[in-house]
């Protein structure tokens, strides 16, 4: 393998982390550009994502696309459930927005520790059943394997489901109306609760997909699983510009081949390191993000 | 606001603080009564029950409490169940012997440092415990070592085997362990590599936050230098990490003979199988870490590592044990059942040729332990409270666990 090969190699291996945080990342600045609030359990549902996954293909003995629509559907019950009990009674009070912020973390701690008790998921490591046997192919010298082409698909797919959705129907056009201004989307007729419900419901939808595809590329999931993808997503939703859709995707790219290029030409030591050291240099140089306008929050 | 507010603070903190005087005076006279209390209680009881129990049954037999501390959930929780069930079958016997009479009290530490250091606090001062068994995990046992030492309070852990548990500058003499120690370990898996492998490039992967795999690693590399071979790359992950994409690749164009995975067999599991989707054919290689029932044999087929005993031998000792362990829990006892067995059964006869309770008493006993019989051959201490002992090397093929060879120190 040539230089330029083991070059392409590396960035094959550096998209697979990056659109996998990108699904994430993506849940964090659609909460975020609506309700202004960092929804830190985001990294927990994208765990409850991997377990439901993980239930419907070993007990229930699904086939990948059920098992990720089972996946979904949880989620997207349990995310508006959330946002329901623990984020919309401080909404309605006009709450400051640290309360929120450590609700959030509240609701994380305990969407960790809940799962771990041996009635719910337990607190051991389990490995992951593929659905499918792995295949690899050698493609002018880069090998590439049917869970990476998996993850790709399902991955873009769903970005451009959500493209649809935030830019084609009315819901979005509300999500839109609301996250530019709370106020002025509630007298113009919106119902804004139905709008950020139907957020919530929106990230967890993706924060289960990227669970479900997370533990089918690293098999194994336990419920403290979420905690890192989850804070490098959410580095990735501000190194892109929190509140733009765009932006996350680009910076979980970003993120994903910092982490892999470093450990590929410098140091593992160093892989952390350098993808938060980015993230300090971006926002020095430009606090709202790479893609982030003066005005900001913007979905 | 802010401005008005600050100054009333300040006063408030102003006002506080001769109290705060007062209570710290206060809390240190309570520690100190405390203290006396705690240095009173295990005496004051004591020769009240020996009194009415040395008339009726001649010689007294001393009365211990041992506090387990294993891990019993979370990433190696194969570990802790496997040392639990060796214990329980340990203290059963001895409490049918009856030469000693044995309470205890099982503590989870998650394999986690901090747990295991508060589950070590709360065995000492709440629950009054005599000697502790445990940890596995070397950066558990490593900060309980630092309390048992402190407390007084024998501590002996079956399994760890990073050199600092019983030696940290200066040697903790409360603190003995069951098993070998991590520069004999590295150095057995660096000759097998090097002598029965014939290989000549060594790669080598751990964690850099485990004092276990750090030690291996280390111990590894030299050992494996020494030896003439080449290391070609030493890389460290985070206890987090599931992406090791980026090392593979780089280590399938780099093609070793060896690759060293000193880790625990969750780690293993996950690296071995990116390994080969990345490419990369090396013979891989490991620690005692790899003996769980959790070992993905599929993916580590043809692996190696190194442990402490295998089932498979045929001394009167291991096949008594592993009958024994069959017949009450229904499966080959593996190295951590078997050191867990070994480290309780060294404890309970040092308390019985004490013939007291008193944790001192014990470890003078330990301390002079003489080719004690134990299931993973005979065991005496040397001057840092680790056992002088030979390894043995078993292969993963087709999912079955087979011995080797054996390397003696």
């Amino acid at each position: 393998m040539g230089d330029a090969g083991y070059l392409a190699q590396q960035v094959i291996n550096g998209l697979q982390l990056g659109f996998v945080y990108a699904l994430i990342a993506l849940g964090y600045t659609m909460v975020y550009g609506i309700i202004r609030l960092i929804n830190f359990a985001h990294g927990d549902v994208f765990m409850v994502g991997a377990f439901v996954g993980f239930f419907s293909i070993s007990a229930l003995q699904l086939s990948l696309i059920p098992a990720l629509v089972l996946a979904i559907l949880v989620c997207m019950i349990l995310g508006m459930t959330i946002e329901r009990l623990a984020y919309r009674p401080l909404r309605l009070k006009n709450a400051p927005r640290i309360a929120a912020l450590i609700t959030a973390i509240g609701v994380s701690i305990f969407l960790e520790y809940f799962t771990s008790l041996k009635f719910v998921f337990g607190p051991n490591i389990r490995t992951f059943p593929r659905p499918f046997e792995l295949e690899s192919w050698n493609v002018a010298g880069l090998i590439i394997t049917n869970v990476q082409l998996i993850v790709f698909a399902v991955a873009i797919l769903m970005l451009l489901l959500l493209q649809f959705v935030v830019y084609r129907t009315k819901m979005g056009m509300a999500m839109r109306g609301v996250s530019f201004d709370f106020d002025t989307s509630r007298l113009m007729g919106i119902n804004v609760d139905r709008v950020v419900t139907f957020t919530f419901a929106l990230g967890s939808a993706l924060a289960a997909t990227g669970g479900v595809l997370f533990a089918i590329a690293y098999p194994q999931v336990h419920p403290f699983m979420g905690i890192m993808p989850g804070l490098k997503a959410f580095v990735a939703a501000v190194l892109g510009g929190i509140g733009i859709i765009p932006g996350a995707l680009l910076g979980a790219l970003i993120m994903g081949q910092a982490e892999v290029m470093t450990a590929a030409f410098i140091s593992t030591t160093w892989k952390d390191a350098v993808a938060f050291g980015i993230l300090i240099v971006v926002l020095m140089v430009k606090p709202t993000g790479l893609l982030g306008k003066r005005g900001t929050d913007k979905v | 606001m802010w401005e008005f507010k600050l100054p009333t603070i300040n006063e408030e903190e102003e006002s506080v603080k001769p109290f705060r005087h007062i209570s710290i005076a206060a809390l240190s006279l309570l520690l100190v009564a405390l203290m006396l209390a705690v240095a009173c209680a295990p005496a004051a009881p004591a020769p009240a029950p020996a009194a009415p129990a040395a008339p009726a049954t001649g010689p007294a037999v001393p009365e211990v409490k041992i506090g387990l501390i294993a891990p019993m959930t979370g990433d190696v929780k194969t570990f802790g169940e496997s040392t639990k069930n060796a214990f329980d079958i340990a203290v059963e016997e001895a409490n049918r012997a009856g030469k000693v009479k044995i309470t205890y009290i099982v503590a989870d530490d998650k394999n986690d440092a901090t747990e295991g250091t508060n589950a070590a606090t709360k065995l000492i001062n709440q629950d009054n415990v005599n000697a502790i068994v445990g940890s596995v995990a070397s950066k558990v046992s490593i900060p309980i070592s630092e309390v048992a030492q402190k407390s007084k309070i024998l501590q002996i852990s079956p399994t760890s085997t990073n050199e600092k548990v019983t030696i940290d500058g200066v040697r903790k003499d409360y603190v003995f362990r069951a098993c070998f120690i991590d520069p004999f370990q590295g150095l057995v898996m660096a000759k097998f590599a090097s002598g029965t492998l014939g290989a000549k490039t060594a790669a080598i992967m751990y964690d850099k936050g485990n004092d276990y795999t750090v030690g291996l690693a280390e111990n590894f590399k030299a050992a494996f230098e020494a030896a003439g071979g080449k290391v070609i790359s030493m890389d460290s992950y985070g206890k987090d990490d599931v992406d090791f994409s980026a090392i593979l690749t780089r280590m399938a164009s780099n093609s070793p003979d060896f690759l060293f995975l000193p880790d625990y067999y969750n780690k293993v599991n996950l690296i071995a199988q990116q390994a080969r989707e990345k490419g990369v054919k090396a013979a891989f290689g490991g620690g005692d870490g790899w003996d769980s029932a959790d070992l993905d044999t599929k993916a580590v087929d043809g692996g190696y590592y190194s442990n402490h005993y295998s089932p498979e031998a045929t001394t009167p000792e291991v096949v008594e044990w592993v009958q024994k362990y069959q017949a009450k829990h229904n499966s080959v006892p593996d190295a951590l059942a078997t050191l867990g067995y070994d480290a309780t059964n060294l404890l309970i006869s040092a308390i019985e040729r004490a013939g007291s309770s008193d944790s001192t008493a014990i470890r003078d006993a330990m301390t002079k332990t003489d080719g004690f019989k134990a299931v993973s051959g005979s065991i005496s201490f040397d001057p840092n409270g680790n056992p002088i002992k030979s390894a043995v090397v078993i292969q993963v093929k087709d999912g079955e666990h087979k011995y080797v060879e054996t390397v003696n120190p």
